[in-house]
């Protein structure tokens, strides 16, 4: 088992989903089957290989700082769940 | 009760810094503060899904002089990272940050302390972006029902600058943000409005027994955004610590908040599970490589630091107290140099910037930038003084009547008939008048009382409107009291 119980609850709650004991037992086999699978990369020889954080070759993109317009306010409230005064609203944080 | 006779503060400072550029950091949405909630927004920065972002090239090249001006590393490879957390500031529920390849590392910035000056190192400078706002509708935010967000500020560039647990008192930190401040303002690489939260700073705080070399456990306290906040903040934690180690208690390492109406910090302990932040490589942006010559192009566009200033403003015969006044604010400093090419004393020009020109600018909230009397006219009026063309004391009222009008002092000087009076056959006839009409004091003075001669001078220039030359008037006066 790569993966254990109390990780996939941890990741659940970071996620803020809400997971059934069935869920977890699932999530879990499923989660290690797919991370195994996923080991098999680690038995290439990487002894002479400098880290990668981006396989494709490219670097350097860049924009200039100049000003495009932005979205009117009522557009960008078009898909809000709940919008009040101009504003996002989201339900009480702490 | 007193901390720092038992123990002695550790302190090191994360400070967030907005950069000065037109367009947030990876879309053309404007940085200008102040404009109606989400109007300054587009899909890039509301994390709509398929947009992608582009860095600004601006951001990079701050980031860079930012890093030259701390005396930094500048990586030859950098890239960003996704920082995960659930929280409604973030429409991406994650900020796009750099983790373990900053752009800048290994810097470090001086200030002076009372034993001296002091490196306090700088352990690197990322780029990131601002989260938006959360404006709360209840009383506070524990009992609103509801929060509004605005994401007008969400993607906006922000550098975060990281000092070793270098700093050792209260006023050792307060020293290091001044001049971390100072230095992101003269290089240009922010405005540094810190009533706009565009300078915001996170303490970590701990405490060891004096003599000791090992730390002790440290409390961050997040999102201070002033130095008064600052000193109170680290004042009352470090006598909170103090209180639970003399007590044989441990401090919990954990996050607090500094709550500003009741001057106290309190936990955050609530959130810690959620502060797992997954970084991972970003993969919709490309890495950085920064060649030599970039950076040496940027150093070359490198403005004089504050710290070299007031070297360059001491050997011009000024104080340490005056170099460091002056360079206080760019704004200042820069209206000193302009000024002083115009052939002035340094020490008079001095006096007059902090002084009069000061509190002028003072009444009305301007700054130096955009003040209404020019360098030029400053150095002007005194001219004016030093050739004897008008006393300091009328000096003043010009200075005021060019704040009010504009106009060059010497036209005021002209037009008001403000000129001294230095013609000793003009002064002599008012000098008599004077001592006819004042028979007492000259008696009080033959007498021997010499208070009575600053009288006479008094009345002298009370006659002239204050435009008598006053070494002649005294030399004058004398010469026929000792008739």
């Amino acid at each position: 088992m790569k993966i254990s119980r109390k990780e996939v609850e941890h990741v659940a709650l970071l996620a803020r989903l809400k997971l059934s004991e069935e869920e977890i037992n699932l999530y879990t086999e499923q989660l290690n089957s797919i991370l195994e699978y996923a080991a098999k990369i680690q038995e290439i020889d990487t002894e002479n290989v400098a880290p990668t954080a981006h396989a494709a070759q490219l670097f350097n993109v860049f924009r200039e700082d100049e000003v495009k317009p932005s979205l009117a306010q009522e557009k960008v409230l078009e898909n809000a769940p709940e919008a009040e005064n101009g504003f996002f609203r989201v339900p009480r944080i702490v | 009760m007193s901390f720092s006779d038992k123990f002695e503060l550790v302190c090191g400072v994360e400070t967030h810094v907005e950069m000065a550029t037109k367009t947030k950091i990876f879309c053309g949405c404007s940085t200008e503060f102040g404009g109606e909630q989400n109007t300054h927004v587009c899909p890039v920065c509301l994390g709509l899904p398929g947009v992608l972002p582009v860095l600004n090239k601006e951001v990079v090249n701050l980031a860079i002089k930012a890093g030259l001006a701390l005396n930094c590393i500048i990586a030859e490879y950098s890239k960003f990272d996704r920082k995960n957390y659930y929280y409604p500031d973030l429409p991406k529920n994650y900020q796009t940050s750099q983790y373990d390849l900053p752009i800048c590392k290994n810097g470090w910035l001086e200030i002076n302390t009372p034993c001296g000056k002091k490196k306090i190192g700088i352990t690197r400078v990322h780029m990131e972006e601002d989260a938006g706002k959360l404006v709360h509708s209840g009383e506070t935010i524990t009992t609103s029902k509801s929060s509004g967000v605005d994401y007008n500020r969400a993607g906006v560039p922000l550098l975060e600058i990281v000092s070793e647990p270098d700093l050792r008192s209260v006023d050792e930190v307060l020293a290091y943000l001044e001049e971390l401040v100072q230095i992101m303002d003269y290089a240009g690489i922010s405005d540094c409005r810190m009533e706009q939260g565009s300078v915001r700073f996170d303490v970590n705080v701990s405490l060891r027994p004096r003599g000791s070399s090992e730390f002790g456990t440290r409390t961050e306290i997040k999102n201070l955004n002033s130095f008064n906040s600052v000193r109170r903040c680290l004042e009352y934690e470090s006598e909170r610590q103090a209180e639970l180690l003399l007590k044989g208690e441990k401090v919990e390492q954990e996050t607090r908040t500094w709550d500003e109406g009741q001057g106290i910090t309190l936990s955050l302990r609530s959130k810690e599970e959620a502060h797992d932040y997954r970084y991972f490589p970003e993969p919709d942006l490309v890495p950085i490589i920064i060649e030599r010559e970039w950076v040496e192009r940027i150093r070359a566009s490198l403005s004089e630091l504050p710290a070299a200033k007031r070297e360059r403003l001491k050997s011009l015969g000024l104080s340490e107290y005056d170099a460091a006044v002056l360079t206080s604010s760019k704004a200042m400093a820069d209206y000193f140099d302009e000024a002083f090419t115009f052939g002035v004393d340094a020490k008079t020009l001095a006096n007059w910037i902090m002084g009069d020109l000061s509190a002028l600018l003072k009444i009305d909230g301007c700054s130096f930038e955009n003040s209404p009397v020019s360098p030029r006219q400053l150095a002007g009026l005194l001219n004016l003084i030093k050739d004897g063309t008008i006393s300091g004391k009328i000096a003043k009222a010009v200075l005021e009547e060019i704040y009010k009008t504009g106009k060059d002092p010497e036209v005021i000087v002209k037009e008001k008939g403000l000129a001294q009076i230095s013609d000793a056959g003009a002064l002599e006839k008012i000098v008599e008048g004077v001592l006819a009409a004042n028979t007492k004091s000259v008696e009080d003075y033959l007498a021997g009382k010499e208070t009575a001669l600053g009288y006479l001078v008094g009345q002298v220039m009370k006659a002239t409107q204050g435009r008598a030359n006053p070494g002649l008037v005294n030399k004058l006066l004398k010469e026929k009291l000792s008739r």
